[in-house]
C-alpha cells in the first residue's frame, strides 16, 4: 500500500499505482475485500487521490499532462472496480444459487380451477360458427304459451304431429280459456316471435333450454338444449340453406367434412330435411365404427325452408319473402365432440364428470 | 310399421338387395330402421314324416323317418304332436339354427340320443327363430312342397319402417309399393277387384244415414249373406302375423289385411244384431255408454262419434266396435263398413279414452274418401274368398257436402327456381310426378295442374309438390351456395351479454359451473327458502315424477343439492356456479325468467397440497368472489347485515348498489346444513339477481384515467372504536375523506391490550394530489381532519393517542 507522500506526482507514479492496484483488485474475491480496495486507492486519502491532489504543486504545462494521465488512471481503477464488484456479485450469485437447490419433482402450488359446462361450451362453439356468417344471437322464454310452441308452427290442435313433442304442460288457468303454458318442446317457437318483432332481412341463432315428456335414457333427457337457426329474405333458397349448413359442420367438424340431405318431416317447415355429416371419426368408412354406427354418416339436425303457413302467420307475404330453418342439439354434438357415451352426465353434475372439459 | 318383403313384391318387382332398398327409402323420407330376415337355416327343408315308432331306450322319445323327397333319414323326435303324415320343417346336419340348451345359434350337427343316432331334427318355431312356441314342433300345410329350401318356403325381409306423422300412405303396404316404385322406375300392381253379386240389393236391406257429416265425410257399406266364421287360411294369418298383428277370425282378419294393405280401416258388423236394419252414423247423446271390443264400458258424449242402430250405439267410429254387434262364430250375414272419419275428432276421441289403435292412428292423420269404397270393395271380395257367402248387389255411399273431390294444385318451374336455388326441368319434373302416381295437365308451358293420387294425404300446396320432386332426385342434386343478401345488423342482447361476461369470470375464479334442471319439489325450496302458501310457484300440471314438479324460483335448493352428491368424492374445494333462469309466476301472462347466478363454496379453500395449509372456506371467500366479479364489471358494490332463512343469521349480507339489491353472500344457515345433509363446519353461497346488476353496470364506456405523476404518501393508523361499528363503514369513511386515494384494511384486533366493548382496526391510508407532491404538513393535516372526523361520525379514535 501506497502512503500518502509529498513528493510531487509523475506519470511514472501514476502508472506505477496503477499497474499495482490493478494486480491487487484481480486478487480480491469477496465485496468487502473489494471496498478496502477502493478506499485505499480511490478513498479520500486514497494513492490517487493523494496524487491528484498533488498536481497543484505542479508547473502548469506538466499539470496538464500528468493531471490527464491521473484522471484517466482514475477512470480506469473505477471501471475495473465496477467490472470486479459485477463479477464478484455473478460469482457469489452463482455459488448461492446452486447451493439453494429445489427438488423440482415436486408438485406445485396449484391455482383453484373453474371451467365452463360442456354444454355452454358447445352452445358457444355453434353460436360462434353462425356468427361468423352474419347471424345474431337471440333467446327466448323457456315457458311458453301454446300459440308459439305449436300453432303458429303449423301445428294446431289435434294435429297428429303432436305426438312428435311430448308436452309438459304448466298448471295454468287461463281467465280467456285460450291459451294453454307449457315448457317450451323446442327453440322453434322463437322463430315466431323473431319474426312477429321484426321485419327481414333476419339471421339469428336461439341456444336454449327444452322440455319433453320423456323418459331419460343414455340418448335421452327430458331437459336439454337446442340451438335454432333462421334466415329469412327475399331470394333465399334451399341452396342457401345447404351452403350455410356446410360451412357450419366443416367449422364444427373439420374442413373435408361432406354434408348429407335426406328428406325428413316437420310440420313448419317444407321442404324438410335431415343433416347428416360423414362420419368425422371413420372418415365416413363406416366399418365397425362406434361413433357412426357403420353407416359412415351422423345426423346432426333437422332443417327446412320455413313452411309458408308460417309465413302468413306472422304477417309476411310468402311470394315476397323466403327463408330456412335449423334447429339442433349441443349436447349430442358434444357427445359426438367428446365421445361421451351417456346424455345423463350432463346435468347430474358430477364434479367428476365436469372437471374433464 | 312391419313390411315384409315378400307381401311388398306382390305389388312391385323389388330388384334391388334389401340394404340398397332401405337405403333409398330412408333418403326419401321413409326411414327405414331395422332390416330382420327371417330366415337364413341353409340346410333346413319341408319334410315329411312318413313313420313314427317308440325309442327303444325312452318312453317320451320316438323314432321318425323323415323324407325330403331326395333322401329317407332316421331322427329321434321328443315333440308330442309329432305324427306320421305331417308337413314339417327338417334341419339336416350342417343347418343353422337356435341350440335351446346352449341358447346360441349353431350349425346341427348328428348325436346319438339314447344309444339311437340322429340324423337331423325336426324343428319347434323356437329353433327357427319364428316364435315362442316350444311345446312342439311346427306343423307345415298339407300343400308345402316337400324338399324345398325352408329358406325359400318361410323365409323372409322385413323392413322396419320408422314413420313420420306426415307419410300415412306408407302405413300400408301398397303406399310403400307406390313409393319403391317411383323410387326405383317400377310400376305398381295393384290388385284386380271383381266379384259376382247377388239377391236383394244392399238399398232395400239396410238403411244407413249420416247424421253428423262434418265428423263423417263418407260412408260406405257391402253387405254379405251366408257367410261361415272360421279361421283364416294360413297365407292370410301368416301376413297378418307378419305385420304384428294377431288373427282372429276370417271376417276380422280380412278387414285387418286390408287396413294394412290399402290404409283403410274397415269394420264389420253382424248384421242381425243390428237393430231395425238401421245405421246412424250421429254424435253420440249424453249419457250413453258403449262396450267396446276390449270389454270396457265407455261413457259417451257429444265430442264422440258413434255408429248406432234404430236405439244405441254399436261402435265407437273409427276407434273401435261395440261389443254389441261384434262378429262371432254364430255370425251368418255381416255388414262391412269402409268410412271417412274425421282426423281432429277422431284423434281426441281416442286419446280421451286412452284408446289408440290401429284403426285412429290411420283416421286421426286423415285418409282420402276416394279410398272408402277402394278398400270397401277389396274387403267384400276377400271376405266371400276366404268366409264364403253371397254379396248383396251394390254398396251403400253417403257423401258430405264436402264432396269427395282429389286435391289439385298447381307447380311452376318458377316456384322450383325460387325455392330451391336451381331449374328443374319441366319434362323431369313430369316425369317425377308420373312415377310417384300423381296426374298433371299442362297450363302454360311452365305451369302444371296436379292432381294428388288418392293414398297421398300429405299433398296439399305448391311447395309440398316441390318436396316430391327434390326427394325423389336428390337432395345432392341441390347447389351449394351462400346467403347473398346483406348482413343484417345485429344489436346484441345486453343481459345474456352480462350472463356470459359473469359466467366467464366466475370460472376464472376457479369456480365450475353447473346446469341443474328447472324443476324442483315443494319440500326442496322450503328447505332453503320462506314459502308463501297463498302464492306457489308454478307447477307442471303432468310431472313425470314427484321430485320434478315445480318451476324453481331460485338456484339454492339444486346448488346445494349439487355439493351434498359431490361432498362424497373427497374433501374439496367444492366450488360450483349456476346462471340460469328463476322463475315468478305473473297475473295472466307468461312468468318472468330472471337470469340469475349463484355459487356455492365448501371444503377446502386451495387444491390439496403440500404447500397449502388445509384451511376451509368461509363467508369471506365468497364475499370475496363477489367483489372482485362486480369490481370487474364496474359495479361498486356495498354490503348490509341481512336476514335469511337460508343463511346464517349472522353471517349472510345483501348486496347492493346504491337502494338496489343485486343479490346475497353469507354463509348456509347451520339447521340448513343439518337438513341437506352438508358437511360441517360450514358452506358459503352467493346469488347475485343479473337484472338489477346490468342496471348498476355504468352506463358509458370506462374512460382511461392519467397515471398519478406524482408520489402519494403513506399512513398507517390504528383506530380504537366500539365493537358493534361496522368496519365498511370506517372504511367508506377514509375514502371519502379529502385527499386520500385509498386505504387497506391491514389488520383487526380485539383482547387484552383493549378496553372491553372495542375493537381495533388498522388501515394503510393512501393520499394522493393529481397537481403536486403532498407536504408532509398538508398529508398530517389531512389525518387531523380525518381523524376528527371519525371520531365525531362514529366515535372512532386513534389507538394509544
Amino acid at each position: 500500500m501506497t502512503e500518502p507522500s509529498a513528493q510531487p506526482p509523475t506519470a511514472e507514479g501514476i502508472d506505477e499505482i496503477t499497474r499495482s492496484a490493478s494486480a491487487e483488485l484481480d486478487t480480491l474475491a469477496d465485496l468487502e475485500a473489494v471496498d478496502q480496495w477502493r478506499v485505499s486507492y480511490l478513498g479520500r486519502r486514497g494513492a490517487l487521490t493523494t496524487v491528484l491532489r498533488g498536481l497543484a504543486t505542479l508547473e502548469v504545462e506538466e499539470r496538464r499532462t500528468v493531471g490527464a494521465l491521473a484522471n484517466k488512471a482514475k477512470t480506469t481503477l473505477e471501471e475495473k472496480l465496477e467490472e470486479r464488484v459485477r463479477q464478484i456479485n455473478e460469482a457469489n450469485l452463482m455459488r448461492s444459487a446452486s447451493e439453494d437447490r429445489l427438488d423440482v419433482t415436486l408438485p406445485g402450488r396449484p391455482p383453484l380451477s373453474g371451467r365452463l359446462h360442456p354444454t355452454t361450451k358447445i352452445v358457444r362453439e355453434i353460436c360462434d360458427a353462425f356468427v361468423a356468417m352474419g347471424f345474431g344471437v337471440v333467446e327466448g322464454p323457456e315457458v311458453e304459451w301454446d300459440h308459439y310452441n305449436f300453432e303458429m308452427l303449423n301445428i294446431p290442435k289435434g294435429h297428429p304431429a303432436r305426438d312428435m313433442w311430448n308436452t309438459l304442460w304448466v298448471d295454468y288457468e287461463d281467465p280467456k280459456g285460450d291459451s294453454a303454458m307449457l315448457l317450451r318442446t323446442h327453440t322453434s317457437p322463437m322463430q315466431a316471435r323473431v319474426m312477429e318483432s321484426r321485419e327481414p332481412p333476419i339471421r339469428v341463432v336461439v341456444p336454449g333450454k327444452c322440455y319433453r315428456y320423456e323418459a331419460t335414457d343414455a340418448t335421452h333427457e327430458w331437459h336439454f338444449y337446442q340451438v335454432e337457426g333462421l334466415a329469412v329474405g327475399e331470394g333465399i333458397t334451399f341452396a342457401d340453406l345447404k351452403g350455410t349448413l356446410y360451412e357450419f359442420a366443416r367449422r364444427m367438424f373439420g374442413e373435408d367434412r361432406k354434408i348429407r340431405f335426406r328428406c325428413d318431416y316437420f310440420p313448419f317447415v317444407e321442404p324438410g330435411v335431415d343433416m347428416s355429416i360423414d362420419c368425422f371419426a371413420c372418415e365416413g368408412n363406416g366399418d365397425g365404427c362406434r361413433i357412426c354406427r357403420d353407416s359412415g354418416w351422423i345426423e346432426i339436425m333437422g332443417a327446412g325452408m320455413i313452411h309458408p303457413k308460417v309465413l302468413e302467420g306472422v304477417g309476411y307475404d310468402p311470394e315476397k319473402y323466403t327463408g330456412f330453418a335449423f334447429g339442433m342439439g349441443p349436447e349430442r354434438i358434444a357427445m359426438l365432440k367428446y365421445g361421451i357415451d351417456d346424455i345423463r352426465h350432463f346435468y347430474s353434475n358430477d364434479l367428476r364428470f365436469l372437471r374433464q372439459f | 310399421m312391419r313390411l315384409p318383403l315378400s307381401w311388398l313384391k306382390q305389388y312391385v318387382d323389388v330388384d334391388l338387395p334389401a340394404q340398397d332398398l332401405a337405403h333409398r327409402l330412408t333418403m326419401a323420407g321413409i326411414e327405414v330402421g331395422e332390416i330382420e330376415v327371417i330366415g337364413g337355416w341353409k340346410e333346413v327343408f319341408v319334410g315329411q314324416v312318413t313313420d313314427v315308432r317308440p325309442h327303444p331306450n325312452a318312453d317320451r322319445l320316438r323314432l321318425c323317418v323323415v323324407t325330403t323327397g331326395a333322401e329317407e333319414m332316421e331322427v329321434v323326435c321328443g315333440a308330442p304332436n309329432v305324427a306320421a303324415g305331417q308337413k314339417i320343417c327338417f334341419a339336416k346336419v350342417g343347418a343353422n339354427i337356435y341350440n335351446t340348451h346352449t341358447q346360441r345359434q349353431e350349425t346341427l350337427e348328428a348325436a346319438t340320443i339314447r344309444g339311437v343316432e340322429s340324423q337331423g331334427m325336426i324343428c319347434s318355431a323356437v329353433e327357427l327363430g319364428l316364435g315362442d312356441d316350444h311345446s312342439g314342433i311346427i306343423e307345415l300345410p298339407d300343400d308345402a312342397p316337400t324338399g324345398t329350401l325352408l329358406d325359400d318356403y318361410l323365409g323372409d325381409t322385413v323392413l322396419d319402417l320408422e314413420l313420420t306423422p306426415n307419410r300415412l300412405d306408407c302405413l300400408s303396404v301398397l303406399g310403400v309399393a307406390h313409393e319403391v316404385a317411383a323410387l326405383t322406375g317400377k310400376k305398381v300392381r295393384e290388385p284386380e277387384v271383381s266379384y259376382e253379386e247377388s239377391g236383394t240389393p244392399i238399398a232395400d236391406q239396410i238403411k244407413i244415414s249420416v247424421a253428423d257429416p262434418d265428423l263423417c265425410r263418407r260412408y260406405t257399406a257391402s253387405l254379405l249373406r251366408g257367410v261361415s266364421i272360421g279361421p283364416s287360411p294360413q297365407w292370410l294369418q301368416d301376413r297378418l302375423t307378419s305385420a304384428g298383428l294377431r288373427p282372429i277370425n276370417n271376417v276380422v282378419d280380412v278387414t285387418n289385411f286390408v287396413m294394412l294393405e290399402y290404409n283403410q280401416p274397415l269394420h264389420s258388423f253382424d248384421l242381425d244384431l243390428i237393430k231395425d236394419a238401421t245405421v246412424i252414423v250421429r254424435r253420440a247423446k249424453p249419457g250413453e255408454k258403449l262396450i267396446t271390443l276390449d270389454g270396457e264400458e265407455r261413457k259417451l258424449s257429444a265430442d264422440n262419434l258413434v255408429i248406432a242402430d234404430a236405439n244405441d250405439p254399436i261402435g265407437l267410429g273409427g276407434v273401435m266396435g261395440g261389443a254389441n254387434s261384434e262378429i262371432s262364430v254364430a255370425t251368418v250375414n255381416v255388414l262391412l263398413e269402409s268410412a271417412t272419419f274425421d282426423g281432429p275428432n277422431n284423434r281426441e276421441t281416442a286419446q280421451s279414452m286412452e284408446l289408440r289403435t290401429e284403426a285412429t292412428l290411420r283416421f286421426e292423420k286423415g285418409l282420402r274418401p276416394e279410398l272408402a269404397p277402394i278398400a270397401l270393395r277389396r274387403a267384400t271380395q276377400l271376405i266371400q274368398e276366404v268366409a264364403g257367402g253371397t254379396i248383396a248387389p251394390g254398396i251403400v255411399d253417403v257423401v258430405s257436402g264436402e264432396g269427395i273431390d282429389a286435391p289439385v294444385v298447381p307447380l311452376t318451374s318458377a316456384k322450383i327456381k325460387r325455392m330451391l336455388g336451381m331449374a328443374v326441368g319441366m319434362k323431369q319434373v313430369k316425369e317425377t310426378l308420373d312415377g310417384l302416381g300423381f296426374t298433371w295437365e299442362a297450363a302454360g308451358r311452365d305451369e302444371l295442374k296436379v292432381t294428388v293420387p288418392y293414398w297421398r294425404n300429405d299433398v296439399n300446396i305448391e311447395e309440398d309438390l316441390v318436396e316430391e320432386v327434390v326427394r325423389t332426385i336428390g337432395y345432392d342434386s341441390v347447389p351449394t351456395t351462400m346467403l347473398s343478401s346483406p348482413i343484417p345488423f345485429q344489436q346484441p342482447v345486453a343481459i345474456m351479454g352480462l350472463r356470459d361476461q359473469v359466467k366467464d369470470l366466475l370460472a376464472a375464479a376457479g369456480i365450475q359451473e353447473v346446469i341443474n334442471y328447472p324443476l324442483v319439489t315443494l319440500q326442496q325450496l322450503e328447505q332453503v327458502e320462506s314459502l308463501d302458501r297463498a302464492s306457489l310457484p308454478l307447477r307442471v300440471a303432468n310431472p313425470m315424477s314427484s321430485d320434478r314438479e315445480y318451476l324453481r324460483p331460485t338456484l339454492r335448493a339444486s346448488l346445494l343439492a349439487n355439493l351434498e352428491s359431490n361432498q362424497g368424492h373427497g374433501a374439496g374445494p367444492f366450488r360450483m356456479f349456476e346462471a340460469g333462469r328463476t322463475f315468478w309466476p305473473r297475473e295472466g301472462d307468461l312468468p318472468e325468467e330472471r337470469e340469475t347466478v349463484a355459487g356455492v363454496l365448501a371444503g377446502l379453500r386451495h387444491e390439496p397440497s403440500w404447500l397449502e395449509d388445509e384451511s376451509l372456506v368461509d363467508f369471506f371467500d365468497a364475499k370475496g368472489v363477489v367483489e372482485w366479479l362486480l369490481a370487474r364489471l364496474g359495479v361498486a358494490s356495498t354490503y348490509e347485515p341481512a336476514d335469511d332463512p337460508a343463511f346464517h343469521p349472522g353471517r349472510c349480507a345483501h348486496i347492493k348498489f346504491g337502494d338496489a339489491l343485486l343479490g346475497i353472500v353469507g354463509e348456509v344457515h347451520p339447521a340448513v346444513m343439518a337438513r341437506l345433509g352438508l358437511e360441517q363446519p360450514q358452506v358459503a353461497a352467493f346469488e347475485l339477481y343479473l337484472d338489477p346488476v346490468l342496471a348498476a353496470l355504468p352506463r358509458s364506456q370506462r374512460q382511461f384515467e392519467p397515471l398519478p405523476v406524482f408520489p402519494s404518501a403513506t399512513r398507517d393508523l390504528a383506530l380504537t372504536m366500539p365493537a358493534d361499528v361496522p368496519a365498511g363503514r370506517v372504511s367508506q369513511l377514509i375514502m371519502r375523506h379529502r385527499g386520500v386515494d385509498r386505504a387497506e384494511l391491514f389488520d383487526i384486533y380485539t383482547g387484552d391490550n383493549l378496553a372491553k366493548g372495542t375493537k381495533s382496526l388498522a388501515f394503510h391510508v393512501y393520499f394522493q394530489a393529481r397537481d403536486r407532491t403532498l407536504t408532509n404538513e398538508e398529508v398530517n393535516k389531512s389525518v387531523d381532519g380525518l381523524l376528527r372526523s371519525l371520531e365525531r361520525e362514529l366515535n372512532v379514535t386513534l389507538r394509544n393517542a
